[in-house]
């Protein structure tokens, strides 16, 4: 075939292999050059490195945090908070929402305490949840919870109210009911809303997990972050901020990845 | 003559906050077994709040229909209701879309399957089966949204406007062959449409409404000088433009 391809196409082709190319080694190296000059600036004393931390510090803590074997503990607690408080906003926001919708009556009824609920910055009601839950995963699993659930339910709420009334007025000429609607077109038609609700969601729930940690826990990267504020080690906070990133980061590709595995079926 | 629908003094009024609407009023007609009757009328003159009662989606205010003798309350498997819009699935393969009322009646029996994929069959669908409703037309996405239709055996089929998506060409052409395939199927139809010269060439009787409230102002009956009557050589015959400028007349329509 590629003795048919005209050489504009060649060319073009070769073009845009090229401007990908680019766009990876420029990212590259800014990453390299913002590490190094860090690095360089520290040793150099141009930044006071007690302040700023440098790389090779960071890696330092990493090692010791790896020998002194709590860098998974500290990694894969925050993590499970920050899953288990996802899961959980996304089906009860789902399962909120489906309500909503069963009963207009419902939802007219709740609406202003949505409003309020939605506008409330709700890391307000962190020592609440300690008081009542106590200070423990528990309450920053609820905190996380707090934060994500009410987006949930406005963002898959529109997504259900959004589809073509006609497309319902069909399932009712076959005689079909309520629940018919709701597995039949609803749900499945609400499938991209619900990803993209996801993947707010997964932002939001890191939020939860690290105010939550911050307010009461005894371990955790959020725990890492102001313990290390406290005591005036930059390293640690570093640190584990850049392994926040990470994490975080990962798990939207894992929501990216499931929405992949899910659409793959289907045409676009 | 059996009338498998009959209209009785059929009236609806909406309320809203506003005050109260009539959107039908005195509506009395009957459709005799494998007839093809259209209702006419200008936009807003309640031809879809009409169909709506047919089909038993709607309760109306005042009046009865009965559908092969019986009164209607609630939707009946004697009804096939077709949309404006074909409104496939997109996530359903031609198939799952096809199979869907029969699923939703909880009446999808091995004959049931096996009836949909001869539908499938005849109306040259079958190699499409597996695929997904946007890599078909218009036109066999329309095809599909009637075989759906088709495939829960009704005895009437209501047509809420089914062509008003398409453009004109695909909808002279979707025309033919939805005809084609409702006289095949030997079924009633009753055919709702602001579109005077898509009903005169689909159906043997024109019912034309009024202006809100809807009232039947006049019947016309449709008898074309044409063998083999499909709606693309109705528009030929001669009597047409007369039936046309009659029914427009009718219509009265202002700027």
């Amino acid at each position: 075939m590629s003795n048919l391809i005209s050489q504009e196409h060649q060319g073009y082709l070769q073009r845009v292999r090229l401007e990908k190319r680019l766009i990876w080694l420029i990212r590259l190296l800014i990453l390299i050059v913002a590490l190094a000059l860090w690095e360089v600036c520290a040793n150099a004393e141009l930044v006071d490195p007690f302040i700023t931390s440098q790389p090779s510090r960071i890696l330092k803590t990493i090692v010791r945090l790896y020998e002194e074997g709590v860098l998974f503990q500290h990694i894969g607690i925050t993590c499970l908070e920050a899953v288990i408080g996802f899961v959980l906003g996304t089906l009860l926001g789902t399962m909120v929402a489906i309500c909503l919708w069963w009963s207009e009556f419902l939802s007219k009824v709740v609406e202003p305490y949505l409003v309020v609920l939605n506008s409330l910055p709700k890391i307000a009601l962190g020592p609440i949840f300690i008081v009542w839950i106590g200070a423990g995963p528990a309450a920053i699993i609820v905190m996380t919870l707090a934060i994500s659930l009410i987006v949930t339910v406005l963002e898959v709420l529109n997504g259900f109210l959004a589809i073509d009334g006609d497309k319902i007025k069909l399932i009712q000429t076959f005689g079909g009911t309520k629940p018919q609607v709701l597995t039949k077109v609803l749900l499945p038609a609400s499938f991209p809303t619900i990803i993209n609700a996801l993947k707010i969601n997964v932002g939001l729930s890191w939020v939860g997990v690290i105010v939550g940690e911050f307010l009461v826990s005894k371990a955790g990267l959020g725990y890492l972050i102001v313990y290390g504020g406290q005591v005036f080690k930059l390293d640690l906070v570093m640190t584990s901020v850049i392994i926040l990133g990470v994490a975080a980061t990962l798990m939207y590709q894992g929501v990216v990845f499931l929405e992949k595995l899910l659409v793959k079926n289907k045409p676009n | 003559m059996n009338h498998v629908v009959e209209v009785h003094n059929v009236g609806m009024k909406y309320q809203s906050l506003n005050g109260e609407i009539t959107a039908i009023e005195n509506i009395d007609f009957s459709v005799r077994e494998g007839e093809f009757v259209s209702i006419v009328g200008p936009s807003g003159c309640g031809k879809s709040t009409l169909l709506s009662i047919i089909s038993g989606l709607l309760p109306s205010t005042s009046g009865t229909v009965l559908l092969c003798g019986e009164k209607v309350s609630g939707t009946s498997p004697k009804i096939g209701y077709m949309l404006q819009k074909d409104h496939l699935f997109d996530w359903r393969t031609i198939y799952q879309n096809v199979i869907l009322g029969l699923e939703i009646r909880k009446t999808l029996t091995p004959e049931a399957k096996e009836q949909a994929l001869k539908l499938l069959r005849t109306y040259g669908l079958y190699e499409f089966k597996d695929k997904y409703p946007n890599q078909l037309s218009g036109g066999m996405r329309q095809r599909v949204a009637l075989i759906r239709t088709l495939v829960t055996d009704p005895q009437i089929l209501l047509l809420d406007e089914p062509f008003s998506a398409l453009d004109y060409q695909t909808r002279l052409m979707v025309n033919d062959d939805i005809y084609a395939i409702i006289k095949q199927e030997n079924k009633t139809a009753l055919l709702v449409t602001h579109d005077i010269s898509e009903s005169i060439s689909m159906a043997d009787r024109v019912i034309l409404l009024s202006k809100r409230p809807g009232t039947i102002k006049s019947i016309y009956d449709i008898s074309l000088d044409s063998e083999n009557r499909t709606p693309l050589l109705s528009r030929e015959a001669p009597e047409f433009r007369h039936i046309f400028q009659e029914i427009w007349k009718g219509l009265d329509v202002h700027v």
